[in-house]
């Protein structure tokens, strides 16, 4: 056990040097001069040269490379071309933002799929199950940006009771909550959708299975079979999908956050591409990957746990 | 699949068939919504800005005064291009990779599954967002980035299938008969494999339009006067609360497309793969 968690440890780390390998080459892609865009329009040729010595960019690449790790690895990343503020600085001020709302959404999706999906599946079939299955399917088929201003155009300008956009704080308080529950709601739906459907599908093969059959011909009653035996049973797999959807929460966050002008790392992540502030990208792109690849890690520790059946070598 | 009638099967799904005719509409208007669109998509009519919907102007007009209805016909082209061409780029790509690595094996497979792994750690629409901010915008530019989002996907499906099929008995029958390893992989592989890639296409589909309209919505998407849906949203966004109809409509459009390749592809999956038949 201890073994397979150390040997998933070290497999990690050759995916997050390839990503930050990646990271650094795409950025290096970039038409346009860095320095030049560091610099701004007016600055005269000798500027410009100044600001790419002071920015390191006239070192070789292995070397840019070299010191582009060394200072990931503390959390430096140098500072924003755009803002000339410390990157670190700027990440960390918008840090709680993204984090609130990763969060909320993960508590409204998860909360929601799992209800949504086990009723479904305990009326296979029904009206029930159908208008359940034709909302989760809305709900992954509509482009998310679009979904937050209609819940804008609802929430906020027609029925007034929430905020359109802003941030105020953690969703514990009141404001907070205020200001954050329409943007969670509109990141959180897709995942709320995709984790309804796989509950559901899990759920019915699970029930399908001889040990359902054997627990019933128990006489078990059959509340604890579709609770104690069925659930816990569909649940394993369900987790494994959860590290996926962070993945698609972290993208998606670029998106909500910009609808809702939250001052998070997702929107801060689309201004620096479209500003070409190269090293917040290269900052932001590294931090959520990283993220990414850390949560799988537990992910797949957490599923090894709770199903006996993985085998370990 | 063989000598199976998919078609008939599709036909004898109520979900697949909805979502076949939402997609075979979707790719009639792309052809003749241009012709049948009521007024020219790029016409500017200051004295008709911001009109509601009505007899003259089915879905109401924006806020340069164009027509919403003819821009939406006109963007459909678009949309199912990206669709179409994306995931074909993905595919492509992703099961050359997947059937080199599940084939042979070793250290092929060993360079290519670390690659794919690297490439599933960027959050999707990030890595988009990323190989468009250095390609740049453009429709073509577009298509490769979201069609890049979905090479691994596909590598790591094709290679898990290869890596089945390679132990049934006709890859091993032919290798008993001396077959050369193209043979192998286009005659016996490549038939027993396309099922589930086919379906994860048709899925990836969706989720490339809905990509490909995101980056629109952040203006990286088509350039103007291209009418890209996601940009048609974005447009509408500061005139929300006065003029509802201009976001609310090209939206409904995406849904729509989107809903018929999931609808589409979950029938599929119903019909090809009956391990998940339930």
């Amino acid at each position: 056990m201890l073994q397979y968690i150390l040997r998933k440890l070290l497999f990690s780390i050759p995916v997050i040097i390839g990503v930050s390998i990646l990271v650094f080459l795409m950025i290096h892609l970039v038409p346009g001069d860095p320095a030049r865009i560091a610099a701004g329009i007016k600055a005269t040729d000798a500027q410009v040269e100044q600001t790419r010595k002071m920015l390191g960019l006239d070192d070789p690449l292995h070397i840019q490379y070299i010191n582009f790790v060394k200072g990931a690895l503390v959390g430096d990343f140098g500072k924003s071309i755009r803002t000339k503020r410390p990157i670190s600085v700027e990440l960390a001020s918008r840090i709680p933002c993204t984090f609130q709302l990763a969060f909320l959404s993960l508590i409204i999706a998860t909360t929601f799929g799992l209800i949504l999906g086990v009723i479904s599946s305990a009326f296979r079939g029904t009206i029930i199950d159908n208008i359940t299955m034709i909302g989760a399917l809305f709900g992954l088929s509509m482009p998310s940006f679009w979904r937050g201003l209609m819940l804008i155009l609802l929430f906020s300008f027609v029925l007034g009771w929430f905020p359109a956009s802003g941030y105020a704080g953690p969703f514990w308080t009141w404001e907070g909550f205020k200001h954050l529950i329409l943007p969670a709601i509109s990141l959180g739906t897709a995942y709320t959708g995709t984790l309804a459907r796989l509950t559901r599908s899990n759920m019915l093969e699970v029930l399908g299975q001889d040990y359902i059959r054997t627990a019933r011909s128990k006489g078990l009653k059959e509340r604890v079979v579709f609770f104690k035996h069925a659930l816990r049973n569909a649940l394993i797999s369900v987790v494994t999908v959860i590290g996926l959807s962070l993945g698609i929460l972290l993208g998606g966050a670029m998106i909500t956050e910009t609808v809702f002008s939250l001052p998070g790392i997702g929107s801060l992540g689309v201004t620096a591409i479209l500003a070409r502030d190269y090293k917040l990208v290269q900052a932001i792109v590294m931090l959520m990957a990283t993220i990414f690849v850390i949560v799988n890690l537990v992910v797949d520790i957490i599923y090894s746990i709770l199903d006996p059946r993985i085998k370990y070598d | 699949m063989g000598d199976r009638n998919i078609f008939k099967e599709i036909l004898g799904h109520k979900s697949a068939t909805l979502g076949l005719f939402i997609v075979v509409f979707a790719l009639i208007i792309s052809f003749i919504g241009p012709k049948i669109a009521p007024y020219d998509y790029r016409a500017q009519n200051m004295t008709d800005r911001f009109h509601p919907p009505s007899a003259e102007y089915k879905l109401g007009t924006d806020n340069l005064g164009r027509d919403i209805l003819s821009r939406i016909l006109h963007g459909t082209a678009i949309t199912m291009q990206i669709g179409f061409f994306s995931v074909a780029i993905g595919l492509t790509l992703g099961l050359i990779l997947g059937l080199l690595a599940g084939y042979f094996g070793g250290i092929t497979d060993r360079i290519i599954s670390g690659f794919i792994e690297i490439m599933l750690a960027f959050p999707s629409l990030l890595l988009a967002l990323v190989i468009v901010s250095i390609l740049g915008p453009g429709l073509y530019k577009i298509m490769l980035a979201v069609g890049i989002r979905t090479m691994p996907i596909f590598a790591r499906l094709t290679r898990g299938q290869v890596l089945q099929a390679k132990t049934t008995d006709y890859v091993e029958a032919g290798k008993v008969l001396g077959a050369k390893d193209l043979r192998i992989i286009v005659r016996y592989i490549i038939p027993n494999i396309i099922s589930p890639i086919l379906v994860m296409a048709t899925l990836q589909i969706s989720i490339t339009i809905l990509t490909a309209a995101g980056l629109s919505f952040l203006g990286l998407g088509a350039q103007p006067p291209i009418p890209a849906w996601g940009s048609m949203v974005a447009e509408g966004r500061a005139f929300l609360r006065y003029a509802w109809w201009i976001s609310t409509f090209p939206g409904l459009a995406i849904m729509f497309i989107v809903m018929g390749f999931n609808l589409l592809g979950d029938g599929l999956r119903d019909i090809l793969d009956p391990q998940l038949n339930r």
